[in-house]
C-alpha cells in the first residue's frame, strides 16, 4: 500500500520568499492527519501542492502513489476543499449536487443527496444564502459524494462558530469510519483537531517543526521537573525543547525515545496542545535551515 | 462539463440573446421595406433612404450592433471566465472535481467560443441582408457621399458585414478569457480586453487589411472634368504652395487607400508648387466671380494636360470584398487559436 503522503526536499517560493522550504515527510495511509501551524507557516501551501494546484520549486511530492495534478485519475483519488470553502453562490445546493455528479466519474449520488437532508439545506436554495457553516458542510458534501481515497480540507472550521465547528468534525469522522478516507486537514489550532486526528504535522516559519502518530509523539514527550541544571549536562538521548529556571528549580520539556529513570526529576507527561506550542515557540536552528535561508538571500 | 458552462453562463447568454432578438425583430420589420424603396425610387434611393430617419438608424444601429458585440462577449463572457473563479476561489472547487483544469478550459473555450461566432454570425448575416439593397445602390455608384453611401469594403462598414465579424468574436472571447488568465481579476481584465480589442479594431483596418489582399493600381487622366480641386497651403499665387490636386475616383464600391500626382514617365510629381500656385482660391472670406474662378482653373487644367499629368489611386475594388473577408477572418481565427493555446499553456501554472 503506498504512502498516503510522501515529500522529499520539498519546497515553493514565491518572489524571492519560501513558503515551505525543506519539507521531508511520510505519512501512511489510512490516516486522519492534522496539519498545525500559525497563520503564514505554509500549510495552504503545503496542502494545494498536495492536490496539485501549485507545483513546487524543489522536491518532490506524491500523494497516494501518484503526482499531484498529473491527471484525471489523480484527481478522482484526491478530493480537496480549499480555505474558506469557496462554493458557487448564484448555483443552488441541487446545482452543485449536479455539478459533482456531471463532473466526478465515481460520483456517489445516493451519499450526496443523503447528507444534504441529513444537514437540513434546501437544495433549492442558493449557495450565496447559505451560512458559513452550511456552506461548509456543503463543500465538504462535494468533497465526500466524490469518492475519493483522500480528502484534503484547507482550515475547515476557521470560519465557523465552535458549536459548528464540532458538528463539522463529527460528521467528518462519521464520514471517515462510514467510508473508509484518509484526511489531511490544516488548522492554525491544535484544539480543534485534537480529538478527530491520529497523525500530526506542525509546520514553523515554512518548515516541519515534528510529526508523527499522535500518541507516538505524547509518548516521546516529557516536562522534567527538578533541581536547577544547566541543561548540557543531561545525559545523551534526550533532547532539550525547551528550559526555564527559577533560583533553584529547572523545568525542562525533552523528547526522548528512552524512559526516564533519573529520581531526580519528576516527569509529567506533556498534553498535546503544550506539546505543540513547545514546538512552535522554538526558532529553527537546524544547520540546513540556515543554509536555506542564506542561499534564498 | 458543458452542463456547468451553460449553467454559469445562462444568464450572460440570456442577456445578448434578448438583445440580439430585439434587433432582429427591428431589422426584419423595417428590412423589406427598404428593399420596396430600393426598388420604386430607384437611382433616387439611397437619397431617399438617408433622408428617411427610420432606415438610417436603423442602418446606424446595424453597423454599431455588429462592431460591438464582438467586444461585449470578449468583456462580458471572455474576461470573468477564469477571473471570476480566481477572485471567488471557486476555481478549487471546479479544478479539484474528476476534470483536469485543461478540459475543464477547452470545453469553455470551445462551447462559449462556438457560441460567441454563432450570435455574431447570425446578427451580422441579418445586417448584411438589411444593408443589400443600400450596398448594391452603393457599388452601383448612385452614392451620394452620406451616411449610407459607405462601400462594404472600406473600413469601419467592412467589420460590420460578411463574415469577419466572426472572426472578430473569436478573437475577442479569446483575448477575454486570455486577459482574465494573466490578469487575475475580473475589472482590469475586462478593461485590458475592451482596450485591447478596440487597438485592434483601429490598428487592422489602418495597417494590416490593406495589404493581406494586393490592392490595385490605376492612372486617371487629370482634365478639366476629373479635376476636382487642389488641396494646398499659403497665399494664392507666388508663395502659395499646392500641396496635392484632388482627381475623381470613379470607382464605385471600391476602398481608395493612396493617390498621388505622375507624369506621363510614371514618376511622383513634386514641383506641382510653382506652376499651380495660381489655382488655388483667392480666399476664403471673398470668394471669386463665377468668371474670375474658372479662368485661372481652366489655365491650370491645360498646364497638367500639357505635363501629361494623371492621378495613380492604389485601392481595392469592390471585387476584393470577398478575399479581403475570407482572409481577414482566417487571421482572426489563427490568433484566436493561439490565445486559447497560450490559455491552455498558463492555466497548469494558476495556483
Amino acid at each position: 500500500m503506498s504512502a498516503l503522503l510522501q515529500a522529499r526536499g520539498l519546497g515553493k517560493r514565491y518572489r524571492g520568499r519560501w513558503a515551505l522550504a525543506n519539507c521531508t515527510l511520510d505519512v501512511p495511509a489510512g490516516r486522519v492527519v492534522g496539519l498545525v501551524g500559525p497563520n503564514g507557516a505554509g500549510k495552504s501551501t503545503l496542502l494545494t501542492m498536495a492536490v496539485g494546484s501549485i507545483t513546487p520549486t524543489v522536491g518532490t511530492i506524491e500523494v497516494l502513489g501518484g503526482r499531484p495534478g498529473s491527471g484525471a485519475a489523480q484527481l478522482a483519488k484526491v478530493g480537496f476543499v480549499a480555505q474558506g470553502s469557496p462554493v458557487y453562490t448564484s448555483l443552488s445546493v441541487a446545482d452543485h449536487l449536479r455539478l459533482g455528479a456531471r463532473l466526478n466519474p465515481g460520483w456517489d449520488d445516493a451519499v450526496a443527496r443523503d447528507r444534504i437532508a441529513r444537514l437540513g439545506l434546501d437544495p433549492a436554495l442558493r449557495a450565496g444564502a447559505l451560512s458559513g457553516g452550511q456552506r461548509a458542510q456543503l463543500a465538504l458534501t462535494l468533497g465526500i459524494a466524490k469518492r475519493p481515497k483522500l480528502l484534503i480540507l484547507d482550515e475547515p472550521v476557521a470560519s465557523l462558530d465552535p458549536l459548528a465547528r464540532r458538528e463539522f468534525l463529527q460528521d467528518l469522522m462519521e464520514a471517515v469510519a462510514e467510508h473508509g478516507l484518509s484526511v489531511v486537514m490544516s488548522s492554525h489550532l491544535i484544539s480543534d483537531l485534537e480529538r478527530a486526528c491520529d497523525h500530526l504535522v506542525v509546520l514553523v516559519a515554512s518548515r516541519v517543526a515534528i510529526a508523527g502518530e499522535i500518541e507516538q509523539l505524547l509518548a516521546t514527550h516529557h516536562r522534567l521537573t527538578g533541581p536547577r541544571c544547566d541543561p548540557a549536562d543531561l545525559p545523551a538521548g534526550l533532547e532539550v525543547l525547551s528550559a526555564s529556571h527559577t533560583e533553584r528549580q529547572s523545568t525542562l520539556v525533552v523528547r526522548t525515545e528512552v524512559p526516564i529513570r533519573d529520581p531526580a526529576w519528576t516527569a509529567t507527561p506533556l498534553n498535546l496542545e503544550d506539546l505543540v506550542l513547545t514546538h512552535m515557540s522554538r526558532r529553527p536552528t537546524e544547520p540546513d535551515a540556515r543554509h536555506q535561508l542564506a542561499a534564498v538571500r | 462539463m458543458s452542463w456547468l458552462t451553460w449553467r454559469q453562463l445562462r444568464l450572460q447568454a440570456a442577456t445578448i440573446l434578448g438583445a440580439l432578438l430585439v434587433l432582429a425583430v427591428g431589422l426584419a420589420a423595417t428590412g423589406p421595406r427598404l428593399a420596396q424603396l430600393s426598388s420604386a425610387a430607384a437611382e433616387d434611393f439611397l437619397n431617399q433612404a438617408t433622408n428617411d430617419r427610420a432606415d438610417s438608424w436603423a442602418y446606424l444601429v446595424g453597423v454599431l450592433a455588429v462592431l460591438a458585440l464582438p467586444a461585449i462577449i470578449g468583456v462580458f463572457w471572455g474576461a470573468p471566465l477564469v477571473a471570476r473563479e480566481l477572485e471567488a476561489g471557486t476555481h478549487h472547487l471546479a479544478w479539484n472535481q474528476g476534470v483536469t483544469r485543461t478540459r475543464w478550459l477547452v470545453t469553455k473555450l470551445g462551447l462559449i467560443g462556438l457560441g460567441a461566432m454563432v450570435a455574431t454570425g447570425a446578427l451580422s448575416l441579418a445586417v448584411t441582408w438589411w444593408c443589400a439593397p443600400i450596398d448594391r445602390a452603393v457599388a452601383a455608384g448612385e452614392g451620394n457621399g452620406g451616411l449610407l453611401t459607405q462601400a462594404r469594403v472600406t473600413p469601419v462598414i467592412f467589420d460590420a458585414r460578411g463574415v469577419v465579424p466572426i472572426g472578430y468574436a473569436a478573437f475577442a472571447f479569446a483575448l477575454g478569457v486570455t486577459a482574465g488568465i494573466l490578469v487575475r481579476r475580473t475589472v482590469p481584465a475586462m478593461a485590458v480586453t475592451l482596450g485591447v480589442f478596440i487597438a485592434v479594431q483601429i490598428a487592422v483596418p489602418l495597417l494590416v487589411r490593406p495589404h493581406l489582399v494586393a490592392p490595385s493600381r490605376t492612372d486617371v487622366a487629370i482634365t478639366e472634368s476629373t479635376l476636382q480641386g487642389f488641396r494646398g497651403s499659403g497665399p494664392p499665387g507666388p508663395g502659395g504652395h499646392v500641396d496635392g490636386l484632388l482627381v475623381e475616383f470613379d470607382r464605385p464600391g471600391g476602398w481608395r487607400l493612396a493617390a498621388r500626382t505622375v507624369d506621363a514617365d510614371g514618376h511622383d510629381v513634386r514641383s506641382l508648387s510653382s506652376s499651380l500656385a495660381d489655382c488655388l482660391p483667392t480666399s476664403v472670406e471673398a470668394p471669386p466671380s463665377p468668371a474670375a474662378a474658372t479662368d485661372p482653373r481652366q489655365a491650370c487644367a491645360a498646364a497638367l494636360a500639357a505635363g501629361d499629368y494623371r492621378q495613380r489611386f492604389t485601392y481595392h475594388p469592390a471585387s476584393h470584398y470577398w478575399p479581403l473577408q475570407g482572409i481577414e477572418t482566417a487571421m482572426f481565427f489563427a490568433v484566436a487559436l493561439g490565445l486559447a493555446g497560450l490559455s491552455c499553456w498558463r492555466i497548469r501554472r494558476l495556483s
